[in-house]
């Protein structure tokens, strides 16, 4: 059984999925950008311990830099509460009626998370 | 541009891995909360700030306790949080490189190219699985 959807690039882009569309869209995005930044930080951090490597110190301070930090901090609380709200409509399928919804809850959980890290990171960065 | 072909429905790979990551999720959530809850248990309350426990929150390693003022370190380096880091790269990492996996296979379709990039993918998964581990034994 093969599904063979031929669409092309721009009338996919026509397509106005909404909240779950871009939900789908941003949890691939930020999953794939972790899988970089956090394997780079994993070869970085073994170069600065093994060899005390400046290649590995010079990835390490893009990572740790403020502004880097910030859209990290995005991508990382998006994807796991993102995460935990598919688990759950598949755990009860019954709720997918609810799904719409259940996007607007996940943002109701993601803001005031990352404010806390707003507030943080801000707060040691500029000196506040 | 053709999408994959969708596999039977059975117990085969793409069904253990969906399950995998759903699984591997509530492993990294236990994880996370495991090391929040036991760095309150332990001297973060008052020694550490709060940069520093949300580091260790995602990866318990020595070195991201580095710049804290924890003044007895025996709780927070130990054999146990060795375990965790473990479970939290092999979690992680699967989970991640699968991941990637999954959205690679969706571009590619099913052609000559599909086992070539499993091999290269798996390949990855290795070596990137490898490195974090040693990092983890040797802090």
């Amino acid at each position: 059984m093969a599904l063979n959807r031929k669409v092309g690039f721009f009338k996919g882009l026509k397509y106005k999925g909404g909240g779950p569309m871009w939900a789908w869209i941003l949890h691939r995005l930020s999953g794939l950008a972790m899988v970089f930044f956090v394997g780079s930080h994993i070869i970085a951090g073994f170069l600065t311990q093994q060899f005390g490597s400046d290649v590995g110190i010079a990835i390490n301070i893009v990572y740790e830099n403020w502004i880097f930090q910030l859209v990290l901090f995005f991508l990382v609380i998006f994807h796991a509460v993102n995460g935990l709200r598919v688990t759950l409509l598949d755990l009860w399928p019954a709720l997918l009626e609810y799904q719409r919804e259940s996007i607007w809850l996940e943002w109701l959980v993601i803001i005031p998370l990352y404010v806390l890290i707003l507030f943080t990171v801000l707060k040691s960065a500029l000196g506040l | 541009m053709s999408s994959r072909t969708v596999a039977k429905r059975g117990f085969n790979l793409d069904y253990m891995m969906w399950l995998f990551m759903r699984l591997s999720a509530l492993a990294l959530y236990t994880i996370g909360l495991t090391g929040l809850i036991a760095a309150f248990v332990m001297s973060a309350r008052t020694q550490t700030d709060i940069s520093t426990l949300i580091r260790w929150t995602f990866f318990p390693n020595p070195s991201h306790i580095i710049s804290s003022d924890i003044i007895n370190l025996d709780s927070w380096i130990n054999s146990f949080w060795q375990v965790m880091q473990m479970l939290a790269v092999f979690f992680g990492v699967t989970h991640g490189i699968n991941g990637l996996r999954i959205v690679v296979e969706d571009f590619i379709g099913s052609n000559w190219w599909r086992p070539i990039w499993r091999g290269f993918i798996f390949i990855l998964w290795l070596f990137i699985l490898l490195v974090a581990v040693y990092v983890v034994l040797a802090s």
